[in-house]
């Protein structure tokens, strides 16, 4: 007999004669605490993300390369990684050429094995769009994909995001209802809420353990 | 490299390595401080009683709705993580998983691993096992990777270097390192972050547990904070979860409840750094991510547990450790004590299906029942109920059938006796007021000393008369009526 | 707590209990039943006189069955459930001759006839309506003077300090810390101290404080440092075995600091003679 059957046997036997237990998931009990006046997302997201080290910065679609730029220059970034293949990337890249910054601008554009030393020990910053935010938690959801890969916002020391203020869902439910997250998934969806940190040692709050010291919300209130 | 904890190989029992430790002041201090702490962060982050009971109860329901159908979810879970490209396997033994996880890395050629957080892998000795066939194993959660180097076990299943303070962490690092000495936690954790950089890139295999494994959509769900588990499971080329098989539930929106119980539960953290919920190694078209992904399913002893209705409520268990940061038994001795893999209430009462209830004897006796783990358990495990369950299996006839593994094991003739003559007492009413008689009237000859309870206490000396003596005289005097 | 589960399927998955709703509380009754305990009954006696002029003083008369003797409570958390439920049916018997609504001097002995009795019971369906309708009427001591009699304290005792501790039984099972606040807050003069840790277990625990001396102690000793250093001139308690607990080891580690039983002390500063006389 293998495992599977052993162990499948096991609990069947244990149930023999028993019915399942109804399903008695009350949406209510996960939605209800958890609303806000659409007024009210922006500064419920932003203090909870301040709340733990996040840097959150209100700006529009047609200055948030600027705020970027001025973002890197005041940590003396040299380079970042974004998606020049994604309608922010290519905004970026204009802005970029436009004015001459000196940062560099670096793509994931090929398999991680072809540059894991690089990625890991050169790139400074990232940049990257999100799937949206969720107000009650103060969090940024993350649907990494091939333009975007899943360790662009996990490996670089600073990470910076775009999130579109409509895009704000009051809490994790309704925004997996509304998009229908049940009816299948990517490789990985992310729940981001704030920079790396840990409390490991005396409780003590340390940001920056093993992915992004810093992480830097750009909420773009017109879009 | 040894994972065996000096304290538990030279003290054999829970009492004597209770007493080594509430010796030690600076231990005491650091879990006092810590489980202080955290027991603030978690009253703070359910500020209101009914939404906190409220999701209480939801979660007791979601958990035990899958537990009603767990062989079924299972099946659901393995069909669909197969679809998403997953291997799926199942292990009924510690020495299954383990085998089954070293042919995954041999069949790599691997010979480093790096690991996220995993109980379940602690229940393994993962890295004991793989270390004899000259596999590298290497613990990247910062706490675990401080005890892994100290050659220690964690103390805590979320905070497992809880038991050390700044000093301790700096001398270590110091001493196994090289590093200079520095109590700036920010400095010691930087150099855990350099150290351990390196090992996720170089590493041939990334080991995580699993938070809640989602059969709706075939997805294993991860927290934490520091991004060491989305660094193990999406730098190495492969991806091996391994988690009990009581981790599954029907439905990706349970995890909404879930999760929120789990990260304020445990931390007093609305939600955590990050929430990774991963359905499947990397696709065609995708740069990065792991080209393998595997799930071990694993049993060890949990059938065992879910065969018994009232023990299957261990199976609730979302691993917040709560319960050990409101007791005042854990909060006493520290972890190290229990001499098992998982310490306080939840350890003591899913240990005996583990390893046996004779292997862990003292555990249910070492709580005062005070109830408060029961009362902060965020999916309503009964544990002062399963905690009184287990000392009945304990003092069972070894010669009967046993319900629990390893049940008997403090079964005494003359403990049986002794209940026996105090059951007579107290069923007889006329022998217990002629013990309430004597006992009073002969109150001077009471023993100065009464075995254990007098290393604690005065000896306890009978009142002049007893209260049966006083009603009956005051009750008599005002002929029943109100004075 | 297990017996709502008794009805079930033997082996179905199980489920917490609802929660509890608010307890409804009745009419004063004419007389009531005193259930002694066994550790106020050889320790603490006038504790249990002074419980019975309090409620005489109510106006209610009290019963003291003579055949009662202890609620099965220390076999019950050792593990002896048969021995356990020996014991309690004959106090079960010994309750239901009069049916009165029982009181009880001690929150842990409430607990057990209010949540571990059906527990005990749950295999014996005719024998559980009993003990359901015992649950049903049984209160502890502070909860039925608050909740039942109503009662109205008169401050006659002089200024003072005290430092509440309750059971831990008692604060998770019956409320009783809420219950005991209340009353000693219609004390004028009397001002009741938070202490460290508070709610935390004094570590007696029954046969807990002589299985596990070492962890027994070191809680104690946390609960008797944290009592004096309160700044309260003494510890009030409606829990017995909570009280030869603390007041053994203040006793052991020659202090002079004492605690007492709530009735005692409820007795004292509302009559105006000494409380607690033992003849």
């Amino acid at each position: 007999m293998s495992a599977r059957a052993n162990i499948l046997g096991k609990l069947r036997n244990s149930l023999a004669g028993t019915t399942p237990r109804p399903d008695e998931f009350d949406e209510r009990l996960v939605t209800a605490p958890w609303r806000y006046a659409p007024e009210d997302r922006i500064d419920r997201l932003r203090s909870l993300m301040e709340a733990v080290h996040t840097e959150v910065h209100q700006c529009r679609s047609d200055n948030w390369p600027e705020l970027v730029a001025e973002l890197l220059n005041k940590r003396n970034l040299t380079n970042l990684l974004c998606a020049p293949s994604k309608e922010h990337g290519r905004a970026l890249q204009a802005y970029f050429e436009a004015t001459e910054q000196k940062v560099e601008l670096l793509a994931y554009d090929q398999p991680v094995e072809a540059w894991k030393e690089e990625l890991f020990w050169n790139v400074e910053a990232s940049l990257t769009g999100t799937l949206g935010g969720i107000a009650a938690t103060g969090t940024l959801v993350l649907w990494p994909d091939r333009n975007e890969p899943r360790l662009m916002s996990l490996v670089p020391p600073v990470h910076i995001a775009l999130l579109k203020a409509s895009e704000i869902h009051d809490n994790l439910y309704d925004m997996m209802v509304a998009q229908d997250w049940a009816a299948g998934l990517p490789t990985n969806v992310l729940l981001v809420s704030g920079p790396s940190k840990t409390a490991d040692i005396e409780q003590v709050l340390a940001y920056g353990a093993h992915g992004p010291r810093e992480l830097i919300v750009l909420v773009l209130e017109d879009a | 490299m040894s994972q065996r904890i000096p304290v538990t190989e030279l003290t054999p029992d829970f009492r004597g390595r209770a007493e080594e430790a509430l010796a030690d002041g600076q231990l005491r201090n650091n879990f006092r401080v810590a489980m202080d702490s955290l027991m603030t962060k978690r009253a703070n982050a359910f500020p209101d009683a009914d939404e906190r009971e409220g999701l209480r109860e939801l979660g007791n329901r979601i958990k035990a709705g899958a537990l009603s159908r767990l062989p079924d979810l299972l099946e659901q879970l393995e069909q669909k993580l197969t679809e998403n490209g997953v291997k799926v396997h199942w292990a009924e033994t510690v020495e299954e998983a383990n085998s089954l996880v070293h042919g995954i890395i041999e069949a790599r050629k691997g010979s480093q691993v790096v690991k996220g957080k995993s109980m379940v892998s602690e229940e393994m000795e993962m890295n004991d096992y793989l270390a004899e066939r000259g596999v590298e194993c290497l613990e990247s959660d910062m706490g675990e990777y401080i005890v892994q180097l100290d050659n220690e076990k964690p103390s805590h299943i979320i905070m497992p270097a809880i038991h050390k303070n700044a000093r301790q962490v700096s001398k270590l690092f110091h001493d196994k390192l090289g590093e200079p000495e520095t109590e700036d936690v920010n400095q010691l954790i930087q150099i855990g972050r350099r150290t351990l950089r390196r090992k996720f890139m170089e590493a041939d295999v990334g080991v995580s547990g699993v938070n809640f494994a989602i059969a709706e959509t075939g997805t294993l769900l991860l927290v934490e904070n520091e991004g060491n588990g989305r660094m193990s499971t999406t730098a190495p080329p492969v991806h091996i979860a391994v988690t009990g098989i009581e981790k599954v539930v029907p439905n990706l929106r349970d995890v909404v409840p879930l999760v929120s119980l789990l990260t304020r539960s445990a931390l007093g953290q609305p939600i955590t750094t990050y929430v990774n919920l991963i359905s499947g190694p990397r696709k065609p078209d995708e740069l990065d991510g792991p080209e393998e992904v595997h799930l071990v399913l694993l049993d060890n002893g949990r059938t065992g547990a879910f065969a018994d209705a009232q023990m299957r409520q261990t199976l609730n268990c979302i691993r917040c450790g709560a319960c050990m940061n409101h007791c005042p038994v854990y909060t006493r001795v520290g972890g190290h004590t229990y001499g098992e893999v998982y310490p306080g209430p939840i350890g003591k009462i899913i240990t005996p299906h583990m390893a046996g209830l004779d292997k862990v004897p003292d555990h249910p006796s070492a709580s005062s029942l005070c109830g408060a783990c029961g009362e902060v358990c965020p999916v309503k495990i009964p544990i002062p109920e399963l905690l009184q369950r287990l000392r009945q299996e304990n003092v069972k006839n070894p010669e009967q059938p046993q319900q629990v593994k390893g049940g008997g094991a403090k079964y005494s003739r003359t403990e049986r006796w002794i209940w026996r003559g105090w059951q007579m007492l107290n069923t007889r009413p006329a022998l217990y007021r002629s013990f309430l008689w004597a006992a009073t009237r002969f109150r001077v000859l009471a023993p100065k000393k009464a075995g254990p309870w007098t290393e604690n206490h005065s000896a306890p000396v009978p009142a002049r008369r007893s209260l049966h003596d006083l009603a009956a005289r005051h009750l008599d005097q005002n002929g029943g009526r109100p004075s | 707590m297990s017996q709502l589960f008794y009805d079930a399927a033997p082996n179905a998955t199980r489920v917490s209990p609802e929660r509890e709703a608010d307890r409804h509380y009745p009419e004063k009754p004419e007389a009531v039943t005193l259930f002694g305990t066994c550790v106020v009954d050889l320790f603490f006696p006038e504790a249990g006189l002074d419980a019975i002029r309090l409620l005489e003083r109510e106006g209610v008369r009290v019963h003291f069955p003579q055949e009662q003797s202890c609620c099965g409570q220390p076999a019950w958390t050792s593990g002896y459930r048969d021995e356990a439920k020996a014991v309690a049916r004959a106090q079960l018997d010994i309750l239901d001759q009069s049916g009165l609504p029982v009181v009880v001097p001690s929150g842990s002995c409430g607990g057990m006839f209010r949540h571990h009795y059906p527990a005990l019971f749950a295999d014996e369906p005719d024998t559980l309506k009993r003990v359901e309708a015992l649950a049903e009427r049984t209160f502890e001591l502070t909860e039925f003077l608050l909740e039942v009699c109503r009662v109205q304290l008169a401050d006659r005792g002089a200024p003072s300090k005290i430092a509440l501790h309750t059971s831990c039984s008692a604060r998770r099972e019956m409320n009783t810390h809420l219950h005991a606040r209340e009353l000693l807050q219609q004390l004028e003069a009397v001002e009741r101290v938070d202490h460290d840790h508070e709610s935390e277990c004094c570590g007696f625990g029954g046969t807990f404080s002589v299985r596990m001396p070492e962890v027994s102690g070191a809680m104690v000793k946390d609960k008797t440092r944290s009592l004096i250093d309160s700044g309260a001139v003494e510890m009030v308690t409606a829990d017995g075995g909570c009280l030869m607990n603390i007041n053994g080891s203040l006793e052991k580690q020659k202090e002079s600091f004492r605690g007492r039983h709530l009735a005692s002390f409820l007795w004292e500063r509302t009559n105006g003679d000494n409380a607690g006389e033992v003849a």
